[in-house]
């Protein structure tokens, strides 16, 4: 019986429709939950990235020739860009990581996350802004 | 009148939980290594990529230049365990979020072998390095030794 009543009681309340996409809150779609992907992302490409550059390394033991065949690769144009990538990649997830320490460790840390964030944003453009150059005249203009 | 506990109230009461809590040395490990990190991987960039001709400059003579000082050999045998164990500790915590039952364990797995497996590689690549391997073409060779022709 109990069953019956709820089920006739379900069909005759009107029906609410949840929000097409999920409303936004303090973090989601926020700088805290950007600045987590980000952190992700970065953190598994530098650890990809580690793999094969201890496994290049250890070259060194093999011959000079070699290591500096496998090396000389690291200096075409194409892993030229490549090293942008990495240097930024590194350069946001410690530079975050710098950011996660002081919300963890620092009393007031929580309650400026957001402008930690903004502040993270701006040295990183700094840190890109210094070796982006350098890094393309080292590339495509310089010697050896 | 019915109580209930305060927030965050452990489940097991602190006193009586004596197992290390590994969890909480993992969390205090990527932090403590993070900032460790920074100044070592800051410190390793700017000399390879930034300085002198940039990546150009790297080749054998360049690294056994390096390594000839004890200075370098710390600096990259601590960067090397550091880095790997972050990482791999990192990768742990994200396969734990997104990978369940036999995908999970296998991962993990494939994790721990590679930062093993690198860790050791890595470590004998620096303290069994030889920068003037015999009979080695003498123009790859750094100044240093006796029969390069730099
Ligand atoms: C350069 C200095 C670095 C700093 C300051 C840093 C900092 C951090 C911090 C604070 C965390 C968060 C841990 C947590 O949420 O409990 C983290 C996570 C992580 N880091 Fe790093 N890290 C650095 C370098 C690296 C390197 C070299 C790698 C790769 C080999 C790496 C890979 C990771 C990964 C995979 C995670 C997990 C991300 C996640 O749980 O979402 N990090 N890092």
């Amino acid at each position: 019986m109990s069953s019956q009543v709820a089920r006739s009681g379900a069909a005759t309340s009107t029906k609410i429709r949840g929000p097409k996409r999920p409303a936004g809150t303090l973090y989601r779609g926020r700088e805290g939950m950007w600045s987590w992907v980000l952190h992700r992302i970065t953190g598994v490409a530098i650890f990809f990235f580690l793999l094969v550059h201890v496994l290049d390394t250890a070259l060194v033991r093999l011959s000079p020739e070699a290591y500096n065949s496998v090396i000389n690769a690291y200096k075409t144009p194409l892993l030229g860009l490549g090293e942008i990538a990495l240097v930024a990649a590194i350069g946001l997830h410690a530079l975050n990581g710098l950011r996660i320490i002081l919300i963890d460790f620092w009393s007031v840390g929580t309650r400026h996350q957001r402008l930690l964030f903004w502040i993270v944003i701006g040295l990183w453009i700094v840190l890109l802004a210094g070796f982006v150059p350098r890094q393309i005249m080292h590339i495509f203009f310089g010697g050896a | 009148m019915t109580t209930i506990d305060a927030p965050r109230t452990p489940h097991t009461p602190v006193t009586k939980n004596r197992r290390v809590n590994w969890e909480k040395w993992g969390w205090l490990y990527m932090r403590a290594s993070g900032i460790l990190l920074v100044v070592l991987i800051f410190g390793h960039l700017f000399v390879n990529l930034f300085l002198g001709t940039g990546v150009k400059q790297v080749d054998f003579a360049f690294v056994a230049g390096k390594w000839a000082s004890p200075f370098w050999q710390v600096w990259d045998v601590l960067m090397l365990w550091l880095a790997l164990i972050h990482g791999g500790n990192g990768m742990r915590t994200i396969i734990n979020d997104y990978a369940h039952g036999r995908p999970r364990q296998v991962m993990l797995g494939l994790v721990f072998a590679a930062v093993a497996i690198l860790i050791v590689l890595g470590t004998l690549t620096l303290v069994a390095f030889d920068p003037c391997p015999t009979g080695a073409d003498p123009s790859l060779l750094p100044s240093f030794c006796p029969a390069s022709s730099k």
